[in-house]
């Protein structure tokens, strides 16, 4: 699987992606500045790192969302290159205008950094098809700006065409729905603040992030 | 010459910074403060060829996240 991960300044979760990545699809991604204007050829993937990009100054993932690179992602995305965004890249994605919504600071102001509980709202995208439906997974979360606001339309829209991916099964951060991740109307592009790159091996004490990445392998290879 | 741009929080959209300062005006002993949206100011040194049509476009692109959040443009002499 040919994987791109994107490097913002600030960013520190990209090298995380970098290996879990490689570790699971037996290919080391291609690590792509934020300066460039283009992207490798015939990508399988476009992961957009957690972390805090430009320091979250003015709003987390503004700056990075209009990055150079950016466009490239947007054009590829509407191609149906999948696009994962995690965490500070679900934010990034919102921004950019490639997922609805956006992320607002926690309701109860605390940064939040713990292993959450979440349910598997839909198991019918390439990301989420190695989980069962409304399966219970421990994924850990690690962020200040989580709480998924949207308008009612775009709620009750999201809601309505299965596009919640994950939810959370505790109050987390004040998100509506207790949304953690939701995918575009294509179903490629994924944005959830959970960081499945920290629960995909042993040594994590936690595996249940591993399956996200085995289902995009598992995607790419039927189809 | 300077331009302040205001950006504030939609109505309806939940404030959690808003009320949590709105909780420690009522902690020091204010009373009837009844409601408290925290909002950002950008001043912009701009040349006298920028006008507010280019500080909107900016607000549309970057300073404002318009699904959230509202903006509003002052010119400052």
């Amino acid at each position: 699987m040919k994987s791109a991960v994107l490097v913002f300044p600030g960013s520190n979760c990209d090298r995380d992606l970098q290996v879990a990545l490689e570790r699971i699809t037996g290919v080391a991604p291609t690590m792509v500045w934020h300066r460039e204007t283009g992207l490798p050829e015939g990508l399988d993937l476009i992961a957009v790192p957690g972390g805090f990009s430009y320091g979250d100054y003015l709003r987390s993932g503004a700056m990075a969302a209009r990055s150079p690179v950016m466009q490239s992602v947007v054009e590829a995305a509407a191609k149906g290159t999948p696009v994962l965004g995690i965490c500070n890249g679900f934010q990034v994605l919102t921004e950019a205008g490639l997922l609805p919504g956006a992320l607002m600071r926690n309701a109860g102001l605390s940064f939040v950094c713990r292993s959450v509980p979440l349910t598997v709202a839909n198991n019918q995208t390439i990301f989420t098809r190695g989980y069962e439906a409304g399966e219970a997974i421990t994924i850990p979360v690690a962020h200040h700006d989580g709480n998924f606001q949207a308008d009612a339309e775009t709620l009750a829209r999201i809601e309505g065409e299965g596009r919640v991916a994950f939810r959370y099964a505790d109050r987390v951060n004040g998100s509506a729905n207790d949304i953690a991740g939701i995918v575009n109307d294509a179903g490629n592009v994924l944005g959830m603040m959970p960081h499945p790159e920290r629960a995909a091996e042993p040594a994590h004490g936690n595996e249940d992030g591993r399956r996200l990445f085995e289902s995009l392998l598992g995607a790419l290879q039927t189809a | 010459m300077k331009a302040r741009v205001l950006v504030t929080l939609k109505n309806g959209v939940l404030d959690p910074q808003g009320k949590a300062i709105h909780h420690a005006l009522e902690g020091l002993g204010f009373a009837g403060v009844n409601d408290v949206r925290a909002g950002k100011l950008i001043e912009l040194d701009v040349d006298e060829s920028v006008d507010d049509g280019a500080i909107e476009d900016m607000c549309r692109k970057l300073l404002a996240n318009t699904v959230i959040e509202n903006f509003r443009i002052e010119r400052v002499a």
